[in-house]
């Protein structure tokens, strides 16, 4: 999955370096807020679980192994901001210290494997649980959900960068069915993988895992009057450190600048992207879809005359309907698990 | 994938590469990157230019043509994919041995191989000649997040710990005579995922005491600073230089 | 601050953890200066707790602790981990930094200093531990009774008042744990060992504490102790099979 070198052009691979940087910034400030001096030690030892647990190969089916990429299962045990930082370093060390991916790839390698993962995991994660039972059920069927999603969608924005800046000939459409196809299966063993772990973390040590945080349940007092239920003394650190609108406003502005400024980057340099869509007819009036009943097929909007502004649409498109098949599923887990596990005491596991 | 590859490619040796301060290789290898990947891709000369530079780096270097040829298989996955896109890419097609192969393909299929090549020869260069501590240092004098380039370096010092402690896991599953078939199997592996991830977390809690032992405040004290003279810098520039020099030759012929 | 304060005197120290689970339950003890004493005790008996609070990593609940006469507060923090040297039980937890030479110089960097001074601090502790030779290596590559000496000389550099030990006879083979009670007799520091190794109390220490259930339950020559065979029982401590406390050496 790491990039290399030549796949993308230079303004896009820039680009995707700007935007990388922003992210890992941001991710700096916020982690050391929740850290503190603990951030360069704690991230660093995670940032090596998260290097070794991607070597641990999971057997898919006869011969077949799968491994785990572990953006959306580092922001559920350590929080979004660490986990992009985790990631990211894993990146960095496999770019320099083994050679694997492009060092001008770093920028879309880091964007589209910490940043999306991490930020799309925890967004869904956080979508499902907020409001959702307390208890493991939830919060294992919220990972599994949240590395579901967060794999699609990063394959989704793979394909709006290729889309501005690929140097491949190949039609946006059959990338976008190939990737999104191909993405949704790695998707779903990212997704077991990645609940089974969470649900052995909680078994044992639930204070460790940072989304589910706040899930203690409280104290109990036993006084003359009866029993009085106090707080825990636990700390509740998602309120504290980040809520969902950060995440949510981070995505929305990820998701702005990937449709916004990358097609004006593209279109200021049309050099590379105009040859492309030249050479390969890429627009949807000069030749028809290969894969026209393909559910990611139709990915150019129809109707729209220009094929900039049309396919910058569909990467909005794109991630509205993440968003929006993220928000359903939440809206069937919460449903369903508040009427099966309404009566599991929090924490009883 | 997994056997080997957490084993770092440097190969200590006394030579011109091995010496340059590490901020000057990295800069240099970035930039020989940018280059490589800006330069046209009809322009077959200018590719074999850099590789024929990046040859005599390997030379000067010392580093043995069969190291580099191996670690290369970390390109695998690509090569496939640009493999295939002759056969999948659009546009004007022709004939070749009973194959309808898309010439826009072809010309996009040379390109990714050329430069990831390329890429990936220069970068198995950069960490067989810079001692990964080197490289830490390197990077933080060119101004990466000091945040960033710690946590790096916490990385590299337990990833060993951390991959040894999931072999010995590995073992016990074994030697309890656990197979992993398909899927039925992965609630066991992760358990031992889940395992590690609680042993990490807790390592970096005694670190992080162990740390607060020592004085720690916040702040990582430098303790190795490695400085560059001029001559280090244009030593290290030739490379990028001569490539960028190939680059602008390529576009100007155009 | 006189010369004349004990290195270690703590004092009716309760603590309790943010779960509710009590640990200490007053203790008091002193060691003089120059003294290795032994703190001996079943697992569970706050031995640990204890340690956390002789360089303020955990925070009295009640009492105090004081070293060399300073008492250990927020503000005198940086003050108190100088004097009080950490050995923790995993060396690979104290050695975090990616060569010996750094990581012995992590503490006195964090002092302050740099330069000719740092140095001759790295070469005087590496030399009084005899790693001296292993300066520029990696610790990781280092054999585990090397890491613990490395690990003891991470604190020696800091020039402490006290040197506390958790557990460092533990995975030594036994010329590594020989050689590490070598370096230990040859120090001329204070030291608290925390030790399960009975024996090893016996060879290096003249005095030995017995903790039990979060209190001081004994306090005496440790030849004297260990030689009781009803006071060891009551506090699940066992000499090893075989072993007999020796007469007192001529």
């Amino acid at each position: 999955m790491h990039v290399p070198d030549g796949f993308f052009d230079v303004p896009v691979s820039v680009g995707a370096g700007v935007l990388a940087a922003a992210g890992v910034a941001a991710s700096l400030r916020g982690a050391k807020r929740e850290l503190d001096d603990r951030t360069a030690p704690m991230a660093g030892l995670v940032a090596a679980f998260v290097f070794a647990a991607q070597m641990l190969n999971f057997p898919v089916a006869a011969g077949t192994s799968g491994h785990l990429l572990g953006g959306a299962l580092a922001a559920i045990l350590v929080g979004p901001y660490t986990a992009v930082l985790c990631v990211t370093v894993v990146l960095l060390v496999q770019g320099f210290f083994f050679a694997d991916g492009g060092l001008t790839a770093l920028g879309v390698n880091i964007t589209l494997m910490a940043i999306v993962t991490a930020v799309v995991g925890w967004a869904v994660f956080r979508l499902i649980t907020r409001g959702a039972p307390r208890g493991r059920p939830a919060l294992v069927a919220a990972s599994f959900v949240a590395a579901l999603v967060s794999v699609p969608a990063s394959a989704l924005v793979f394909t709006v960068l290729f889309w501005l800046g690929g140097t491949a000939p190949i039609e946006l459409g059959s990338v976008a069915a190939a990737m999104g196809g191909v993405h949704l299966l790695i998707g779903i063993g990212e997704g077991l993988i990645t609940a089974l772990t969470v649900s052995s973390v909680l078994a044992v040590r639930p204070d460790l895992v940072y989304g589910a945080r706040g899930m203690t349940k409280a104290l109990t007092l036993r006084t003359a009057e009866g029993e009085v239920q106090v707080g825990s003394a636990a700390p509740e650190a998602p309120s504290a450190g980040i809520g969902l609108r950060p995440v949510l406003v981070g995505g929305a502005i990820v998701a702005v600048l990937l449709a916004g400024v990358f097609s004006f980057y593209a279109s200021s340099a049309p050099d590379g992207l105009e040859k492309v869509a030249a050479d390969k007819g890429l627009s949807a009036q000069e030749k028809p879809h290969a894969v026209e009943d393909g559910p990611l097929a139709d990915y150019a909007v129809k109707g729209v005359e220009n094929e900039r502004l049309s396919g910058g649409l569909a990467g909005v498109v794109g991630v509205a309907l993440t968003v929006v098949a993220g928000g359903g599923v939440f809206y069937v887990i919460r449903r369903r698990g508040r009427d099966s596990d309404g009566m599991t005491p929090a924490g009883a596991q | 994938m997994s056997a080997g590859h957490h084993h770092s490619i440097y190969r200590p040796a006394d030579t011109p590469v091995h010496r340059l301060p590490p901020q000057c290789k990295l800069a240099a290898v970035v930039v020989f990157a940018v280059c490589v990947v800006a330069t046209p891709r009809e322009r077959f000369w200018a590719f074999a230019v850099d590789a024929v530079l990046l040859a005599v780096v390997a030379a000067v270097a010392r580093i043995p043509a069969g190291l580099i040829a191996r670690r290369m298989v970390i390109e695998v996955p690509f090569v496939l994919f640009a493999l295939a896109i002759p056969l999948i890419g659009t546009g004007e097609r022709v004939q070749v041995l009973g194959l309808s192969l898309s010439v826009p393909g072809l010309w996009a299929a040379w390109n990714i191989l050329a430069k990831a090549t390329l890429g990936v020869v220069a970068s198995i260069l950069l960490a067989a000649t810079t001692e990964p501590r080197m490289m830490l240092l390197g990077a933080e004098r060119l101004r990466l997040p000091r945040l960033l380039v710690q946590i790096a370096t916490f990385m590299l010092r337990y990833l060993d710990v951390i991959v040894d402690q999931m072999g010995r896991m590995r073992i016990a599953r074994e030697s309890r005579g656990f197979v992993a078939r398909d899927f039925r199997q992965a609630p066991v592996l992760a358990k031992s995922a889940g395992a590690l991830f609680i042993r990490a977390y807790e390592r970096g809690e005694r670190v992080h005491l162990a740390m607060l032992s020592r004085g720690y405040t916040g702040e990582m004290p430098t303790i190795r600073d490695i400085s560059a003279t001029g001559r280090d810098w244009v030593t290290a520039g030739v490379l990028p230089c001569l490539a960028a020099v190939t680059a602008l030759l390529a576009w100007s012929t155009t | 601050m006189t010369s004349r304060s004990p290195s270690l005197k703590v004092t009716r120290l309760a603590y309790a953890y943010p779960d509710g689970t009590q640990a200490l339950y007053g203790v008091d003890l002193t060691i003089e200066r120059g003294e290795r004493v032994a703190l001996l005790g079943p697992n569970g008996a706050g031995k640990t707790t204890l340690v956390m609070h002789l360089n303020g990593i955990l925070t009295a609940g009640h009492g105090t602790v004081e070293v060399a006469g300073l008492p250990v507060r927020p503000d005198t923090l940086r003050e108190i981990r100088r004097r009080v040297g950490l050995v923790f039980q995993d060396p690979d937890d104290q050695l975090f930094m990616p060569t010996v030479r750094e990581d012995v110089a992590f503490g006195p960097a964090n002092l302050g200093l740099r330069g000719a001074e740092l140095d001759r601090r790295v070469h005087d502790a590496l030399e009084r531990v005899g790693m001296l030779d292993a300066i520029d290596r990696p610790s990781h590559h280092l054999s585990f009774g090397q890491r613990r000496r490395v690990a003891v000389a991470t604190v020696l550099a800091m020039e402490p008042e006290i040197l506390v030990l958790d557990e460092p006879s533990s995975n030594l083979d036994p010329a590594s744990r020989r050689e590490l009670a070598e370096i230990l007799k040859s120090l001329d520091v204070t030291v608290l060992m925390v030790t399960h190794d009975l024996p090893y109390a016996l060879e290096l220490c003249e005095r030995s504490l017995i903790m039990s259930e979060g209190v001081i339950a004994a306090d005496g020559p440790t030849r004297a102790l260990l030689a009781d065979e009803r006071l060891l029982a009551e506090h699940r401590l066992e000499l090893p099979y075989g072993f007999a406390v020796p007469a007192q050496p001529g």
